[in-house]
């Protein structure tokens, strides 16, 4: 797939005001987020704001906190400070409806965390039926169509256990996409897969970009990232180092902690 | 030899007895397998709960009631509790008993059944938007119980052996039946008999569950 | 209150009777220790020679095995305490009592290593055989160390279970503490006597439940 074909695919209108673009307007926002595990802090005051449809990568050496950002962002990590707003809507402080409120945030885990007991069509439908109270018919069309988005309506009946890696993590995309969230988060999603599986999850991202969906994506898969990206964000030491559209980010980085980083992955 | 323990006739003089002990031995099951299997589960949750004071007195109960032989327990409920003013039937002192210890094993076996559960699982449980009761109805718990189920299968064995305690309280279950038959005839034919309906009640569930533990471990 | 603490834990009654519990409590540890050292012996040596899978051998195992863990130990105490004298074996209550409870012992231990054997991966038997080492030496020198890891957590726990099963001692008249505290209960009709004897159980048996839950944390294989 060209960048040129992607490019096209998203209307100017909602690129234009990206990358920089205002924190008013953004649908999903972080400000000043901090987090320690013990005395060790690993987030110093994450701002980040994304735009309505963007997608923003966030590249990082291993411990810079890019995990824990993600994680914070629907409070599976409890953050120390900073505020969380989803379209203007607070998720941090209390009296919030947490649940709620997560299931306008997808994510998706390096390790799929796919249910085992459940065949995908159950682990795609169980938070439409158990907290959307979705009547059962309905609930399996919904997911019958999300299963669809990723390419597998075929596998709806099979197990985890009979499926792929790559099939799995697409799964576990169907299990956040069927409820219809405002913004997906991706924790190296293509991390724990071999590499010929990589692929079809990331075709799959590209399809739901194209598509509109707002993605925050923590990963390591550079040509992805020049591909496809909007802004390109680089994490070090619980800080954002450095933020832009891709060609700056890997042509010409400023910084030289980010031009360190990148020098690694240049073969 | 074979008419000191396989005497077909005083077997069969002895049937009618024990298979109405048998039938108190189901009896007990049917109310202490259910009971203890719940109580056990309250006591796992507490166990691997948030709360620490929660943590430490269901550990502290779980511990204690393990350390305690069963016996020990239902003597004392039976014996020692009425110079209490305290007197029970035997049945009542025998769910009680055996509602505690069986409670202690069922919940260390639930417990190490969700500890087995990867943290990754309630995550994403929870990043879906389902709560916490949710999470463990729907996504935890069947877990737990899948990786534990041949240990459960023991413990439903311990406690259908456990039974035969019963018998020291003048309980009439199957092997007080047995007895009574043994003191009268000087011959320990009944013994084997009620022996014999032991094994064929639980030699089928050591096997499956040896089936179960193979096809888990694979 | 008053009429609690006057039944549970008379002064005098405990003070009276409390040489007799520790002499019980003798008993319990001496039985206790016999038991679990002959049964776990007993049960490795039987998973060890059903290694070598050696057909005849292997169903006498398992059928010794299945029985003895599928019948209630009283059960197994009563027939031998009453039927054995019958057929001209005289055995002492606490010989019976230490014959079947090593008997159950075993039958579960050897179910328990005969688990940690076949679970270790088959390539651990082929680098020993292909080093030249015989299957005995493997079995003794390479794949029994490592089945330790996985056995001790669940053996600690038979073990505990089968050796508070001593207290069944009392129905045939071994007197352990269990034993002793009844007979000291009906001298005194007072409920101190067995308040002592759940007090002692819970000081021997304690310290072990404890350590099996440290042992279970520390062997165990962490959830991912």
């Amino acid at each position: 797939m060209s960048k040129a074909i992607i490019r096209l695919a998203v209307p100017d209108m909602i690129l234009s005001p990206a990358p920089q673009g205002s924190a008013a307007t953004a649908t999903f926002r972080v400000e000043a987020l901090h987090k320690s595990f013990g005395a060790d802090p690993v987030l110093k005051g994450i701002n980040l704001s994304v735009q309505r449809s963007e997608m923003v990568f966030v590249l990082g050496p291993s411990g810079s906190g890019k995990s824990t950002m993600l994680r914070c962002c629907n409070r599976l990590e409890e953050p120390d400070a900073g505020e969380i707003f989803i379209q203007g809507d607070r998720l941090t402080g209390p009296g919030v409806d947490l649940n709620k409120m997560r299931q306008r945030i997808g994510i998706v885990f390096q390790s799929f965390n796919l249910y085992p007991h459940l065949s995908a069509l159950g682990n795609v439908t169980l938070a439409l039926r158990k907290v959307q109270k979705m009547p059962r018919e309905k609930a399996r069309v919904a997911g019958l169509e999300a299963l669809d988005r990723v390419g597998l309506s075929d596998r709806a009946r099979h197990y985890p256990s009979q499926l792929s890696g790559g099939q799995q993590q697409r799964v576990a995309i169907a299990r956040a996409l069927a409820l219809n969230p405002t913004v997906m988060l991706f924790d190296e999603p293509t991390s724990a897969l071999d590499p010929e599986l990589v692929g079809d999850v990331l075709d799959v991202m590209r399809d739901m970009k194209r598509q509109g969906m707002t993605m925050v994506v923590v990963s390591h898969e550079m040509k992805f990232a020049r591909d496809a990206a909007d802004r390109v964000i680089f994490m070090d030491d619980g800080l954002i180092v450095e933020e832009g559209p891709p060609e700056q980010i890997f042509g010409d980085p400023q910084h030289n902690r980010t031009r360190a980083f990148l020098s690694r992955f240049h073969e | 030899m074979l008419d000191q323990f396989f005497n077909l006739a005083i077997m069969a003089k002895a049937l009618p007895l024990v298979l109405t002990g048998l039938g108190m031995t189901l009896l007990i099951c049917a109310v202490v397998i259910p009971l203890g299997a719940l109580g056990g589960l309250l006591a796992a949750l507490g166990s691997v709960s948030e709360s620490r004071a929660l943590r430490w007195l269901t550990i502290g109960f779980i511990d204690f009631f393990r350390a305690v032989p069963p016996l020990v327990l239902l003597i004392f409920i039976y014996a020692g509790l009425p110079f209490a003013g305290i007197s029970m039937s035997p049945f009542m002192a025998v769910t009680i008993g055996f509602f505690l210890n069986n409670s202690a094993y069922f919940a260390e076996i639930f417990r190490a059944g969700l500890l087995s559960v990867p943290k990754g699982q309630v995550e994403a449980a929870r990043s879906t938007g389902l709560g916490q009761r949710d999470t463990l109805i729907w996504v935890t718990l069947p877990q737990a119980t899948r990786n534990v189920l041949p240990d459960l299968l023991s413990n439903v064995v311990e406690v259908v052996k456990l039974t035969s305690l019963a018998s020291v309280v003048s309980l009439g279950e199957m092997l007080h039946a047995a007895g009574m038959v043994r003191s009268i005839t000087y011959n320990a034919s009944p013994l084997v008999l009620a022996a014999g309906i032991y094994l064929l009640l639980l030699w089928p569930v050591i096997r499956l569950i040896g089936r179960f533990e193979r096809r888990l471990a694979s | 209150m008053e009429r609690f603490i006057d039944t549970f834990f008379n002064a005098a009654v405990l003070a009276r009777y409390a040489p007799a519990i520790l002499e019980g409590a003798l008993v319990t540890v001496l039985l206790s220790l016999l038991i679990v050292m002959a049964g776990t012996v007993l049960g490795s040596g039987l998973a060890c020679l059903r290694a070598y899978r050696i057909k005849p051998v292997s169903i006498l195992i398992v059928v010794f095995a299945d029985m003895l863990r599928a019948l209630p130990p009283l059960v197994l105490i009563l027939l031998a305490f009453f039927g054995l004298p019958n057929v001209g074996i005289v055995l002492s209550s606490f010989m019976v009592l230490f014959v079947v409870l090593t008997l159950v012992l075993a039958a579960f231990a050897e179910e328990i290593v005969w688990a940690g054997i076949t679970a270790t991966p088959k390539g651990q038997w082929e680098a020993a055989r292909s080093t030249g080492l015989s299957f005995t030496r493997a079995l003794i020198f390479v794949v029994l160390p490592q089945a330790v890891r996985m056995v001790i957590p669940p053996l600690t726990n038979r073990a505990i279970a089968i050796t508070k099963m001593t207290a069944l001692g009392m129905v045939i008249g071994v007197p352990d503490i269990l034993g002793q505290a009844t007979t000291a209960q009906s001298f005194s009709a007072n409920a101190s006597p067995l308040t002592l004897a759940a007090i002692a159980y819970v000081i021997l048996f304690l310290p072990f439940v404890i350590a099996s839950r440290w042992l279970e944390a520390r062997f165990a294989p962490p959830a991912a």
